[in-house]
C-alpha cells in the first residue's frame, strides 16, 4: 500500500514534470534562438514572457476571443496570438536598443559587447517588470479555462491503486508547445529564412559577403525568439497565476535549460528545459513547495559549475 | 602624503554633506540623506569587485541581505547591539563572499553575472520558508543609543557618512596598490595577467571578500535605519540592480562614480516614489531601468568619466599645438650585440614525452627537447603543427595528458601559469594581449610584481625592462595607441620585468615589416647576450636561421627534426613538411 502510494506520487510527479517541461522547453527554445543566431544574452527574456502572459490574458478577455471561441479553445488561441504581438515588440526593441550594442557594432565594445548587452537587457528587464506594475498592478491574474480544473485519468496501471491524473489544460498546452517547436524546426531547417538565419549564426561575415542581411536576420531571430517565449508564457498562464514579477524566476529556468542543452542548440534547449521541468517537479517529492524555486536556482548553479560543455567549448580562447 | 592629498576631495565632500545635513529638519529628507550614503557605499562595494575586475555581479543583494538579517535577528534573539552586529555582518559578508567566490570564479562573462543572480534569489525563498517574511527591529527604550536608535535621525546620516569615508579610503588604498593593479590587469586581459605572474583567483577572491564585507556591513546598517527587514527588500533583484546602477551610472573603476550615481539617482527615485508611489507602484524600478539603458547607449563609461573627458578636451583644446610636436618620439635603436652560438652547457629546461589531445586531435604527441642555459632555441613548423599548444603546456595554460617538464631539474607539470611565471618562465603571445587602457609603463609594472617585493622595486624592474627593449621614450603612452612593433616590444618588456630565466616568445615577428623584423631580432639577440634563455616560435624559417642556436621542427604535433640551423634547413623532411613532397622530390633528383 505504501509502495503503491509512493509509486503513484513518483509517476504523478514524472507526468507533471513532462507536461511543465514541454512548456519550459518551448521558452528555452525562444532564448536559444536569440543566443544561437546573434550571440546575445537576453536577460529580459523572462519579462518578455511575462508580457506574453498579459497579452494572452487581454486578447482572451478583451478582443472577444473568449466569446467567439469559447472558454476551451479561446485561451490557447489567445496564447498563440500573443506570439505575433510580442514578435512586433521584440522587433521594435531590437531595432531601437539591442542593435546598438550587438551585431556589427559589438566589435567596438569591451568583451565583444557581452557586458553592454547584459547590462542593457537588465535595464530593459527592470523597465518591463516595473512598468507592468504600473499598468497591470501587482494583483495576480490567470486565464480561466474549465480544462485547468479537470483531468484525464491514466490507469489504473496495476492493481486498483496506481493511476495518474493528467491535467487537461497542461496536456493541451504541452501538445501545442510540441507543435510550435515542430513548426520552428521546419522553418529553420527548410525555409529560405531559416537558411539565412543559420548562415548568419554560423559566420556573420561570410553571410554578409553572400548577400545575406545579417542585421535583419538578427532582428528577426530576436523577434521570433521573443514571440516563441511569449507563446510559452501564454500557455503557462492557463495554469499558473502570474504577476509582473514572474519574469525573473523564469529567466533562471530558461538559462538553466539553455546551458544544459548546450548554448546555441535549439533542440538541445528544448531537452534542457524539459529536464529542468522534470527535476523541479521531482524535487517536490522531497522538498517543501516554498523551496521549489530555491531548488531551481541550486540546480542552475550546479549545471553551470559541473556541466560546462557547450559553453567552455565555445569560450576557449586562442593564445 | 599623496594619499592624504587625494583624500582632500573626500573630506571636502564630507564636510559639505555634513553641513547640509545640519540644516535639514524634515525627517523624510533626513532619511533620504542617509539612504543616498547607504547606496553610495553599496555602489562602491559593487565597484570593488565588478568595477575593477570587470566581472559583473547581478547578485550583490546576497551579501546585503545576509548582513541585514544577521543584524536584525541577532538583536531579536540575542539582544546583540548593532554596534557589534554591523562589523560582524561585514565578517559574515566576507565569509559568504569566499564561499560564493570559490565556485563562481570558475565562470566568466555572462555566466558569472547570471550565477551571481541565483544566490540572493535562492536565499530570498529560504528566508521566506524560514518564516522571516517580516522582521521588525525591537524598540529599545532604556538604552536607545546602545542599539543605534536615535531620536535625531541626523546621527544616522553622520554614521553613514563615516562609513562612506572609510570605504572611500579603502578603495583608494586598493586602487594605488599592487592589489588594484592586479584587478585592473585581470579586467583587461585575464590570461595575460595570469601569464605575467598574477595569481588571478587569489586576487579575485580578495576583491570579492572585501566587496562582500562592505555590502554585508551596509546591509546591517540599512536594517537599523529602516527598522524592518523583508526578504524582497534586502535580497530582491532591485537591491543588486541598484548597486550596479549607481556604480555604472556614475562610472566604474573610480571612487567617485558610485557616489555621483547615488547622489543623482537615489533622490530622484525616492522623490518620485514618494510623490507617485501610491498611484504608480514600481516607479523606482522604471527609473533605474531607464538610467541603465540611457547610460549603456549614451555614455557607457558613466557620468564621471564622461564629464572628466569633456573637461580635459576643453582644456587641451587651447594647448593642442605644442603637443602635436611630441607625438612621435623615436624609440631607441638597440645596438646589435655580438654573441657566440650556445650549444653546450647546463640544461635549464628539459621536456620529455609531452602529449596533449583535444578530443580526437593529437595536438602535441610525445614531444621531447631540452634548452641549454643562455641558448636561443627556435621552434618552427607549419600552421597547425602544435607550436602554440606546446607553449601553453609549458607555461601552464594547458595541462598535458602525459609527459614531464623539468625547469632546472624541478617538475613543473600541473602548476598554474602564475606559479610557472614566478619560477622563471615568462611568455609573450601570438595574438598580442596588451592591457590596452594602461600606459606602457603600467603594463610592464604588472609583469614586474611577480619578482618584486615592493611597489618601488616593481617600478625599478619595469623601468629597466622598458630600457632593455628600447621603449623608454614612449613609456607613458597608452598601450592601445601603439604600433604592432611597439606592442611586441612592450610584451617582451612585460615578460622581462618578471626577471624570467627563460622567455617563451610566440611568433613575436608575426605581422612585422621587413625592417621591423630586423629591429626586434636585434633586441632578442641582445637579451640573449645578456644571459636570458630564449625559446622562440615562428612559422617562417628565413628570419630565424641567423638568430637561433638550435632548431626544433614540429609537424602534426610531433618532433620532425632537432638540430643545428644549417643542417635543419637542408633536411629533406623539413623541406617536405614546408613545401610538399612533389617539390622536395623534384629537387632531390
Amino acid at each position: 500500500m505504501m509502495a503503491a502510494m509512493w509509486t503513484e506520487n513518483v509517476l504523478q510527479a514524472l507526468a507533471a514534470g513532462l507536461l511543465v517541461g514541454a512548456l519550459y522547453g518551448l521558452m528555452c527554445v525562444g532564448l536559444a534562438l536569440i543566443f544561437g543566431v546573434m550571440r546575445v544574452i537576453n536577460f529580459a527574456q523572462g519579462d518578455f514572457m511575462m508580457l506574453g502572459m498579459y497579452a494572452a490574458f487581454y486578447i482572451f478577455g478583451g478582443l472577444g476571443v473568449s466569446s467567439l471561441f469559447g472558454p476551451i479553445a479561446g485561451p490557447y488561441l489567445a496564447a498563440l496570438l500573443a506570439g505575433p504581438v510580442l514578435f512586433v515588440a521584440g522587433y521594435a526593441v531590437h531595432r531601437l536598443l539591442i542593435a546598438r550594442v550587438s551585431g556589427s557594432r559589438s566589435a567596438a565594445l569591451d568583451g565583444e559587447g557581452h557586458y553592454a548587452q547584459l547590462v542593457l537587457t537588465l535595464g530593459i528587464a527592470l523597465v518591463l517588470t516595473n512598468g507592468a506594475m504600473l499598468f497591470f498592478g501587482s494583483y495576480p491574474h490567470s486565464i480561466q479555462t474549465p480544462l485547468s480544473t479537470s483531468a484525464w485519468e491514466v490507469g489504473p496501471l496495476w492493481g486498483d491503486y496506481v493511476s495518474i491524473f493528467v491535467n487537461k489544460s497542461r496536456g493541451v498546452s504541452a501538445v501545442i508547445s510540441l507543435c510550435v517547436i515542430a513548426a520552428l524546426t521546419w522553418l529553420i531547417g527548410n525555409s529560405r529564412l531559416g537558411k539565412a538565419l543559420r548562415a548568419a549564426a554560423d559566420n556573420p561575415v561570410a553571410a554578409t559577403y553572400m548577400g545575406i542581411g545579417v542585421e535583419r536576420c538578427h532582428r528577426i531571430a530576436f523577434a521570433l525568439g521573443i514571440g516563441i517565449t511569449a507563446v510559452a508564457g501564454g500557455l503557462l498562464a492557463t495554469n499558473y497565476p502570474f504577476q509582473p514579477y514572474v519574469g525573473l524566476e523564469y529567466v533562471i529556468v530558461m538559462y538553466a535549460g539553455v546551458v544544459l542543452g548546450g548554448m546555441g542548440s535549439i533542440i538541445g534547449a528544448f531537452w534542457g528545459g524539459m529536464t529542468i521541468g522534470l527535476v523541479q517537479q521531482m524535487s517536490t517529492l522531497v522538498l517543501p513547495t516554498q523551496l521549489q524555486n530555491t531548488a531551481i536556482f541550486v540546480i542552475f548553479l550546479l549545471i553551470v559549475f559541473f556541466m560546462p560543455q557547450g559553453f567552455f567549448g565555445r569560450v576557449v580562447e586562442r593564445t | 602624503m599623496t594619499l592624504i592629498r587625494s583624500l582632500l576631495p573626500a573630506l571636502v565632500f564630507a564636510a559639505v554633506y555634513f553641513a547640509v545635513s545640519l540644516v535639514v529638519t524634515n525627517s523624510y529628507y533626513q532619511l533620504m540623506m542617509t539612504l543616498v550614503l547607504v547606496w553610495a557605499v553599496m555602489g562602491l562595494s559593487w565597484n570593488m569587485l565588478s568595477g575593477y575586475t570587470g566581472l559583473v555581479s547581478f547578485g550583490h543583494a546576497a551579501f546585503f541581505g545576509l548582513g541585514a538579517y544577521f543584524t536584525v535577528l541577532t538583536h531579536v534573539f540575542f539582544g546583540l547591539s548593532p554596534w557589534l552586529a554591523i562589523p560582524l555582518s561585514g565578517v559574515l559578508g566576507a565569509a559568504a563572499g569566499l564561499l560564493v567566490g570559490i565556485p563562481t570564479f570558475r565562470l566568466r562573462g555572462h555566466y558569472f553575472a547570471l550565477s551571481m543572480l541565483a544566490y540572493p534569489l535562492a536565499l530570498l525563498y529560504v528566508f521566506e520558508w524560514l518564516g522571516f517574511q517580516e522582521v521588525t527591529v525591537p524598540m529599545e527604550r532604556v538604552h536607545p543609543a546602545a542599539y543605534m536608535q536615535f531620536q535625531d535621525h541626523r546621527i544616522h546620516t553622520w554614521l553613514a557618512l563615516g562609513m562612506l569615508l572609510g570605504v572611500i579610503v579603502l578603495t583608494q588604498l586598493v586602487e594605488r596598490s599592487r592589489f588594484g593593479m592586479a584587478l585592473i590587469a585581470i579586467k583587461q586581459n585575464e590570461a595575460a595577467a595570469e601569464a605575467a605572474g598574477i595569481d588571478t583567483l587569489r586576487w579575485k577572491l580578495k576583491a570579492m571578500m572585501l566587496s562582500a564585507a562592505i555590502a554585508g556591513a551596509i546591509g546591517g546598517f540599512y536594517a537599523v535605519v529602516l527598522l524592518v527587514v523583508t526578504p524582497v527588500a534586502v535580497f530582491g533583484m532591485l537591491v543588486s540592480a541598484q548597486a550596479l546602477t549607481v556604480a555604472m551610472f556614475g562610472g566604474v573603476g573610480t571612487v567617485w562614480g558610485p557616489v555621483i550615481g547615488a547622489l543623482i539617482l537615489i533622490p530622484l527615485s525616492e522623490t518620485l516614489h514618494a510623490e507617485f508611489g501610491s498611484k504608480l507602484p514600481g516607479i523606482q524600478g522604471v527609473i533605474y531601468g531607464l538610467a541603465i539603458i540611457g547610460v549603456i547607449l549614451l555614455a557607457p563609461e558613466g557620468v564621471y568619466w564622461k564629464v572628466r573627458d569633456w573637461l580635459r578636451e576643453r582644456r587641451s583644446g587651447a594647448t593642442d599645438e605644442p603637443e602635436a610636436a611630441s607625438i612621435a618620439p623615436a624609440i631607441a635603436e638597440v645596438a646589435p650585440a655580438a654573441r657566440e652560438r650556445v650549444t653546450e652547457g647546463r640544461k635549464l629546461l628539459e621536456v620529455s614525452g609531452l602529449s596533449k589531445s583535444f578530443g580526437g586531435l593529437k595536438a602535441v604527441q610525445n614531444v621531447g627537447f631540452s634548452v641549454i642555459e643562455g641558448q636561443i632555441l627556435g621552434i618552427i613548423g607549419p600552421n597547425g603543427a602544435g607550436k602554440t599548444t606546446l607553449f601553453n603546456l609549458l607555461n601552464g595554460f594547458l595541462k598535458p595528458d602525459q609527459g614531464s617538464v623539468l625547469l632546472d631539474g624541478k617538475e613543473m607539470v600541473g602548476s598554474k601559469p602564475h606559479v610557472l611565471c614566478a619560477a622563471g618562465v615568462g611568455r609573450t603571445f601570438q595574438i598580442m594581449r596588451p592591457f590596452a587602457r594602461m600606459s606602457v609603463a603600467d603594463n610592464v609594472v604588472v609583469g614586474a610584481y611577480v619578482a618584486a617585493k615592493s611597489d618601488d622595486e616593481a617600478r625599478a624592474f619595469a623601468t629597466q625592462a622598458i630600457e632593455r627593449v628600447g621603449l623608454s621614450a614612449i613609456a607613458d603612452r597608452v598601450a592601445g595607441a601603439l604600433t604592432t612593433k611597439e606592442l611586441r616590444l612592450m610584451e617582451l618588456a612585460r615578460a622581462l620585468a618578471g626577471q624570467p630565466r627563460i622567455l617563451l616568445l610566440d611568433e613575436t615577428l608575426a605581422g612585422l615589416g621587413h625592417s621591423e623584423v630586423g629591429d626586434v631580432i636585434a633586441v632578442i639577440r641582445r637579451l640573449a647576450a645578456e644571459g636570458v634563455t630564449i625559446v622562440i616560435i615562428e612559422h617562417t624559417m628565413q628570419a630565424m636561421v641567423k638568430l637561433v642556436d638550435h632548431f626544433l621542427v614540429l609537424d602534426h604535433g610531433q618532433v620532425l627534426v632537432d638540430g643545428a640551423p644549417e643542417s635543419v634547413t637542408r633536411d629533406p623532411r623539413v623541406i617536405e613538411a614546408y613545401l610538399g613532397s612533389k617539390w622536395s622530390g623534384a629537387h632531390a633528383a
